[in-house]
């Protein structure tokens, strides 16, 4: 009887061991599919990550949608733009407008002068604002608090409400219409969005360690010493950050531009707001047959040339601008 | 002995040095402040209290105190409209763009694969969007989004609204890729600051039990509080200095005009800038009262 029962209870433990082994395997396999579209600790799931990246395709779609629709329209034919059939795909790759866009734009002279009215100021600015943002960041003086509200202020203060007298201003001068009206609030740390550059720096140069500059100074350097050869190495970084944001602001400002300069020196942005002025100058309407009349075509041609310098600078310098809030710690604290 | 007495006779003790070499680093910006924005700034307002006309030989003011900032708010239909649009709008696009780019962040900062050809996508409207260039695309309707719009259904639904609400959902419907894109600089602005929030707190977190939706509420979201606040300004700044932005384009056609003129231009910036600080200290109050909460 004992034995009888001891080989029951055998039987009995070997085969409920196997039915763990059993639904246990099964479970294991349900955890496996179960953290496969659910997600895990260390990764996520399949129903999670499809979700994500369809969101972001559909964003990113939307984001693009404008300039696809900027770059197919652009390379359209007077025929395909008026054939209804074409709307995604054209029937030949047409340059004719973009012939046009360039004459219309005068695109080499006004793609130096973009790239002269952006350049310089952002040069000059990135410097001043690096020397403001020193003062800042590594000296006590009264009156500071009162500083960093007045530049909050020249961020905020629209450009309308100090740009009249300005203008007077420079036209006794004879500034107008020349890169000097661009410079000189440049040089004075009042140039486009100065504000947000004398923050960049000042954040930099807070989270620089001042152990060196301490070292440099008991060597006996003086101030602009220490400043020139060991800050400014050390801020490296935030200086071509700041070069590079101040070179795609200043090239996409227009207000301040077409006040200043018309009349002077043309930046592409200037010419493409004349576009259509400019492109009856040269093919005048009543003169040319149909398929030289400005339509949207031409006009998306003009504008992509006008964005193209931006974009091709955008992909090479990539890097510098989606990691440069990262590296200047612009945050905020 | 006496050597040392004289030096330190005549340095001058270290926090005024330290003083005049701040002061020394910040004086360029002073200058300029009071040359390029104060004193245009008062120039401004001395013009928006008078008429004034400029002619070759110099500029002719005549004192009128109040005159333009009566004409503009109460005899002037158009600049009014204007500036309650600009109000509207720009409440309507804060909170979406505030809410867009934090939610794009969390995504971005997602330990996914490709994210890099995603942040490079969202971050490319910075590097185009001019005036002119998104003057374009818009009257070429490429800032629609595609097929919605239009669609009868829409239309109708739009159509029942109430007048008070029409407007702002006419203007998501019409310009939803143009708001989106005016959310560059901000993605990156969040996108720092999560990168900041110490990954120990979601650790420790999860240790106790909490999901990732706790984690979000409870940690992620108060952090980021100041950041609210930054990206906040930092995008109603961007909005309302926008060179096409109706008022700024209407302020500036005044300038020129014969009727309006530089003294009603100067008026109008001035409302315009009271609205601006308006909206402002709405939303900073707003967001730093979330804050305090939080």
């Amino acid at each position: 009887m004992s034995l009888h029962s001891l080989k029951n209870t055998h039987l009995f433990l070997a085969v409920l061991r196997r039915w763990q082994a059993l639904t246990g395997a099964l479970h294991s396999r349900r955890d496996q599919i179960r953290g496969l579209l659910l997600g895990t600790r260390d990764r996520y799931g399949l129903i999670f990550s499809v979700l994500v990246y369809a969101l972001l395709i559909a964003i990113g779609f939307v984001y693009l949608y404008p300039l696809l629709f900027m770059l197919i329209t652009s390379l359209k034919s007077p025929a395909d733009l008026l054939n209804p059939m074409v709307q995604w795909v054209p029937s030949e790759l047409y340059f004719g407008n973009y012939v046009k866009a360039f004459r219309v734009l005068d695109y080499s002279s006004t793609l130096l002068a973009s790239i002269t009215v952006s350049v310089l100021p952002s040069i000059l600015q990135t410097i001043i604002c690096s020397v403001i943002a020193y003062g800042l960041a590594r000296y006590q003086f009264p009156g500071k608090n009162l500083l960093f509200l007045l530049i909050l202020a020249t961020f905020i203060i629209p450009p309308q409400n100090t740009v009249i007298p300005q203008l007077l201003t420079y036209r006794n001068l004879g500034l107008l219409g020349s890169i000097w009206s661009m410079l000189l609030p440049a040089l004075f740390g009042q140039g486009f969005r100065s504000a947000i550059f004398i923050l960049i720096f000042y954040q930099t140069f807070l989270s620089l360690p001042k152990v060196l500059e301490e070292a440099a100074r008991l060597d006996g350097a003086s101030e602009l010493r220490v400043f020139l050869q060991v800050a400014i190495p050390s801020a490296m970084p935030a200086y071509i950050v700041s070069i590079i944001f101040s070179i795609v602001w200043y090239w996409n400002e227009t207000y301040l531009t077409t006040i200043f300069l018309e009349g002077g020196i043309q930046t592409l942005p200037m010419q493409l707001s004349k576009f259509v002025q400019a492109y009856e100058k040269l093919y005048p309407p009543g003169t040319v047959n149909i398929f030289d009349r400005l339509n949207e075509a031409v006009k998306l041609a003009g504008t992509f040339l006008n964005i193209l310098p931006l974009l091709l600078m955008y992909f090479v310098l990539q890097k510098w601008f989606v990691e440069s809030v990262e590296r200047t710690g612009i945050t905020g604290e | 002995m006496n050597k040392s007495l004289s030096h330190r006779v005549f340095t001058l003790p270290y926090r005024v040095r330290q003083a005049l070499h701040g002061y020394l680093f910040v004086l360029p910006w002073i200058i300029g402040f009071l040359l390029f924005t104060m004193l245009p700034l008062v120039q401004t307002f001395r013009y928006s209290l008078n008429k004034v006309l400029v002619s070759a030989t110099g500029v002719e003011q005549t004192f009128i105190a109040w005159e333009n900032y009566t004409h503009a708010l109460f005899t002037d239909p158009t600049f009014i409209e204007l500036l309650i649009e600009y109000t509207v709008e720009t409440l309507v696009s804060v909170p979406i763009i505030l809410i867009f780019s934090m939610i794009i962040a969390l995504f971005l900062n997602l330990k996914l694969p490709l994210k890099g050809i995603f942040r490079t996508i969202f971050f490319l409207p910075v590097v185009i969007t001019s005036g002119p260039v998104i003057r374009e695309l818009v009257s070429q309707g490429a800032t629609r989004v595609p097929q919605i719009a239009s669609s009868p259904t829409v239309v109708t639904f739009v159509q029942q609204l109430p007048r008070a609400l029409r407007s702002p959902v006419e203007y998501l419907l019409t310009s939803f890729i143009l708001i989106l894109w005016f959310s560059g600089v901000q993605i990156l602005i969040y996108l720092a600051s999560l990168q900041k929030i110490d990954r120990s707190i979601y650790e420790a977190a999860a240790i106790d039990g909490a999901s990732a939706w706790e984690s979000f509420w409870k940690i992620t979201l108060p952090s980021l509080s100041t950041t609210n606040i930054v990206v906040a300004i930092y995008t109603v700044i961007t909005l309302s200095h926008f060179s096409e932005n109706k008022i700024v384009r209407y302020i500036y056609a005044q300038t020129y005009d014969i009727k309006g003129g530089i003294g009603y231009a100067s008026a109008m910036s001035f409302l315009y800038f009271a609205a601006l600080v308006l909206i402002l200290l709405i939303i900073y109050l707003l967001l730093a009262w979330r804050a305090k909460k939080a």
